[in-house]
């Protein structure tokens, strides 16, 4: 008769541990769907916290995932604030109406021209530039101008990419696309496939081969080499940025709204707030674009000092982040189109 | 007291109809079959357009690489799981003994945490290619990893226990009598093991191979790491990557009808598989080990720890040293500050769902056992091949069907309660647990159905006659003397699905409430950022929780 009593007090404790999670807390607190990954933002959210006394809980998963869940969840998301590593979802979530509108008088004056919505749905808080990375050893800086410059020829075998599903990808040829029409991003596109790339699903990965001599170039966002570097000051890769002769080098943010269903819309215009300051964009790690080697949205904060080592940097602030979204549809397709990221190497 | 024959008393049972033994279990089918119907559905009302574009772009890639997987896995798993269960059955050799159970060690490891240890070791930039082109020169060729070759050998390692479990089971039940036989008649020794011990033990070996495969088709992180499209992890890339949900059930739909034909060929072998272990006797003896000596013994031996040490004894060193790198570098949100939620939330899912599917598990079986009318038998038996469907089914698959299916029901409770005026209840069921444990219990009660139904089938129904005659009624039969009967299949069902949920990526993915990460989730995303020593710590917990009930069945296996 043992085993009953086991079996009904094994009932118990998991009635009592499925029940705890859900006792009411009075705290002040903001629940975000967040893009990033959780240990780069840790130190700013906590700085936040000790601020402002707000408490932030973080839901962590693929931007395109988290928008799936707010619109499956729809009014009801126990979510009060989205936070994605790329426009083109934030504006996608803005369009279906899952965003609400925030005061703008929040952030003017701190954020720069183009980094937040004049209607207030959407407010972007650090910038991250997708460029080259090289070997310094075998390559000539001077032939890396712009995206197309991979598509030469001499390139061939040379290259690693990121696959073709991943957003980073998409974005960056979405921007193709809205600066050199479809049919110019498709041939340069093309002409990376032509080169035999090999595709890593990971941007450290793809730095770390290029140390190892495994490629000479490769697309990468910026920060993966900063994280590098900050562990050794010496490591035999440069970034480069592309375009800077044009239109800017291609970026994506980090962006925030705040969800039609958010309760604590307080909170939520709080940490909007605080993280347009020059404290808030510091480029420390106490700081949101400073605890992942970002660029700041704010121009007064200062740069992170890693960072700074790459030079004056011109961004594509031509392409408006509230067009992302719809280059990225042309984007998914034209990569499927070209068989990008699919055939084995 | 003269002893009655149990078969002449007037069971109760009897004169209850089916359909109340039957409810139970059958209610329990239908909540199971609601999300995978809901797909079905789904490829009923085809979207031609959508069809054609995805066969002019991915699909055929997706196609092709999933046969391959799961043909070069199948085939992979039934070699080596074959070869190293004949060794460890037929000769004896130095640390037999210790190396015929250390080979089980392997099922412990999560498929995506051998990915990505693999990955990290063998790819261009990891150590093994480092080394390769210092002593051969830069330009020495080397195989790409990132190709189906790469993938099918790291599943095949992790996945090969389940032929060689099945297949030294097979192999200790054929009876000495038969092997001797063959022997007199003039085989010699590999004669018999082709002609005679291996088409005696097919069926198991096969059913092994299908398990595996079934793993295969199913997994989700492994193929992602590898930049693998599957099928499988189509879904999940159409969900997301094209945030076109409507792709993805298409394309969830047509893995259904994937997943049901191994189903079926699964169970067919199955039924086999009985009578060809009743044909071999294991009432036998056991057959003779023959004795390695000398140079062919250490060669043996050699080749079991060769195995053993590319499956589970290396990869689980570098785990280790990675997590010691990991806690000594004590980085700023390291892992302390998150570590313990993670096992809490793991340890709070895995019970959860072990303890639903378990006692799931036990209505239907005995709701079957129960049923003693000819045509309430042919239901029983198909309710239980029902429940068991969604093993073969991805976890992503499954996660869509819930959300289908669950999704709607919260939006209108929710819609209710606003129109009533009352205080709105939120999303009970997709923003709670109760979402991932049904999808949970979907995709793991075949599990914990097969455990408990093994137990349920050894316990004589003696028992229950003599029971009834003492006036028990059918439910305090199941709670005085089957439970207690049954406890330790319980206990293993129960132990089984914990370690498959705690492994769970895809469902656990796409379901999981408000900051309830896992332990699996945390290693795979950082694993995906490359972050394999922070990885490292996360997946060597999945693991050591995994190794518990390997060593229960290495117990199982000795007490054969």
């Amino acid at each position: 008769m043992l085993s009953r009593k086991v079996w009904l007090t094994g009932f118990a404790a998991l009635l009592t541990l499925a029940v705890l999670p859900t006792a009411a807390q009075e705290r002040r607190v903001l629940n975000i769907y967040s893009a990033r990954h959780y240990g780069a933002i840790e130190q700013a959210f906590d700085r936040f916290t000790e601020e402002t006394g707000i408490e932030i809980r973080v839901s962590q998963g693929s931007p395109q995932a988290l928008l799936e869940r707010l619109r499956a969840e729809g009014e009801f998301s126990p979510a009060d604030m989205f936070l994605s590593i790329d426009a083109g979802t934030m504006m996608i979530a803005k369009q279906e109406g899952l965003l609400q509108p925030m005061d703008v008088a929040l952030v003017e004056g701190q954020l720069e021209e183009g980094m937040y919505d004049p209607e207030g749905f959407w407010f972007a808080l650090s910038k991250r530039a997708r460029s080259f990375m090289f070997n310094p050893a075998t390559v000539d800086p001077d032939l890396l101008v712009d995206y197309a410059s991979l598509a030469d020829p001499i390139f061939k075998d040379r290259l690693c990419f990121r696959p073709g599903a991943h957003i980073y990808t998409i974005s960056l040829v979405s921007s193709l696309i809205y600066n050199l029409g479809e049919e110019e991003a498709e041939r340069i596109v093309a002409g990376w496939v032509a080169n035999n790339p090999r595709y890593i699903d990971s941007d450290t990965r793809i730095i770390e081969t290029i140390e190892a001599g495994g490629c000479d170039v490769g697309l990468t966002n910026h920060y993966y080499l900063a994280r590098k570097l900050n562990e050794n000051p010496d490591y035999p890769v440069q970034f480069k940025p592309a375009n800077q002769e044009t239109t800017g080098v291609f970026f994506n943010v980090n962006i925030v709204g705040v969800t039609a269903a958010a309760v604590n819309v307080d909170e939520a215009a709080e940490f909007i707030r605080y993280f347009s300051t020059v404290e808030g964009q510091s480029g420390e790690p106490i700081g949101f674009p400073g605890s992942n080697y970002e660029y700041p949205a704010n121009s007064a904060a200062e740069l992170n000092e890693i960072i700074a080592g790459f030079g004056e940097v011109v961004f594509d602030m031509g392409f408006p982040l509230a067009e992302y979204a719809q280059y990225q549809a042309l984007a998914v397709d034209l990569i499927n189109r070209v068989g990008y990221g699919l055939r084995e190497n | 007291m003269t002893p009655l024959n149990p078969s002449l008393l007037p069971l109760p049972v009897r004169r209850v109809s089916f359909s109340w033994s039957l409810l139970p279990p059958l209610l329990i089918a239908v909540l199971i079959l609601i999300p995978l119907g809901i797909l079905v559905l789904q490829l009923l009302a085809p979207d031609w357009a959508l069809w054609r574009s995805l066969w002019e772009t991915v699909l055929p890639t997706m196609l092709l690489n999933t046969l391959t997987l799961v043909l070069g896995v199948g085939v992979g798993t039934f070699l080596i799981g074959t070869a190293f269960a004949w060794l460890v059955s037929a000769y004896e050799f130095p640390l037999r003994w210790l190396l015929e159970r250390a080979l089980m060690l392997p099922l412990a490891v999560p498929t995506f945490v051998m990915g990505f240890i693999f990955m990290a070791t063998f790819d261009f930039a990891g150590p093994v290619q480092t080394w390769w082109r210092a002593t051969f020169g830069r330009d020495a060729a080397f195989p790409n990893i990132y190709s189906a070759g790469g993938v099918i050998i790291v599943m095949t390692l992790v996945l090969y226990p389940y032929v060689y479990v099945l297949a030294r089971a097979a192999f200790a039940e054929q009876s000495a009598n038969t092997v001797e036989a063959a022997r007199v008649m003039g085989y010699s020794r590999m004669q018999t093991f082709f002609r005679l011990v291996l088409p005696m033990a097919r069926p198991s070996l096969v059913a092994g191979s299908i398990l595996a495969m079934m793993e295969a088709m199913t997994d989700y992180g492994t193929v992602k790491f590898f930049s693998f499209p599957t099928l499988s992890e189509g879904v999940v890339r159409l969900w997301e990557g094209r945030l076109d949900r409507e792709a993805a059930i298409q394309l969830a739909s047509l893995l259904l009808f994937f997943a049901l034909a191994m189903f079926v060929f699964e169970r067919a072998l199955r039924g086999r598989a009985r009578y060809y272990q009743q044909g071999g006797g294991s009432k036998g003896r056991r057959p003779a080990r023959h004795r390695l000596r000398g140079i062919n013994g250490l060669l043996a031996a050699g080749a079991c720890l060769l195995l053993l040490s590319v499956a589970f004894l290396l990869p689980t060193a570098q785990l280790i040293a990675w997590t010691v790198e990991e806690i000594n570098r004590q980085t700023v949100g390291g892992w302390q500050n998150t570590y313990f939620t993670y096992i809490g939330n793991s340890v709070t899912l895995a019970s959860t769902a072990a303890f639903f599917v378990v006692f799931f598990a036990v209505i239907v079986a005995h709701g079957v056992r129960s049923t003693s009318q000819r045509r309430g038998r042919r239901v029983a038996r198909w309710v239980a091949r029902l429940v068991t469907l969604g093993y073969a089914m991805p976890g992503a698959v499954v996660a869509v069907g819930v959300l289908l299916f669950l999704s709607p029901i919260d939006l209108s409770i929710n819609q209710w309660a606003r129109d009533l005026g009352l205080q709105r209840p939120g999303l009970i069921l997709t923003g709670t647990m109760t979402g991932l444990i049904y999808a949970y219990i979907v995709r793991f009660m075949s599990v914990g159905y097969n455990s408990v139904e093994s137990s349920l089938d050894k316990i004589t129904p003696n028992m229950e006659h003599a029971a009834r005659t003492l006036g028990a009624r059918p439910l305090g039969i199941l709670w005085r003397v089957h439970l207690p009967l049954m406890s330790a299949g319980i206990a293993a069902g129960a132990l089984l699905v914990f370690v498959d949920v705690m492994k769970e990526l895809p469902a656990t993915l796409m379901l999981r409430p408000f900051g309830m990460d896992t332990l699996a989730l945390w290693a795979y995303f950082l694993a995906s950022e490359s972050f394999w020593q922070a990885a490292a710590l996360p997946s060597i917990t999945v693991l050591a929780v995994g190794v518990i009930p390997v060593l229960l069945l290495m117990r199982v296996g000795e007490r054969r």
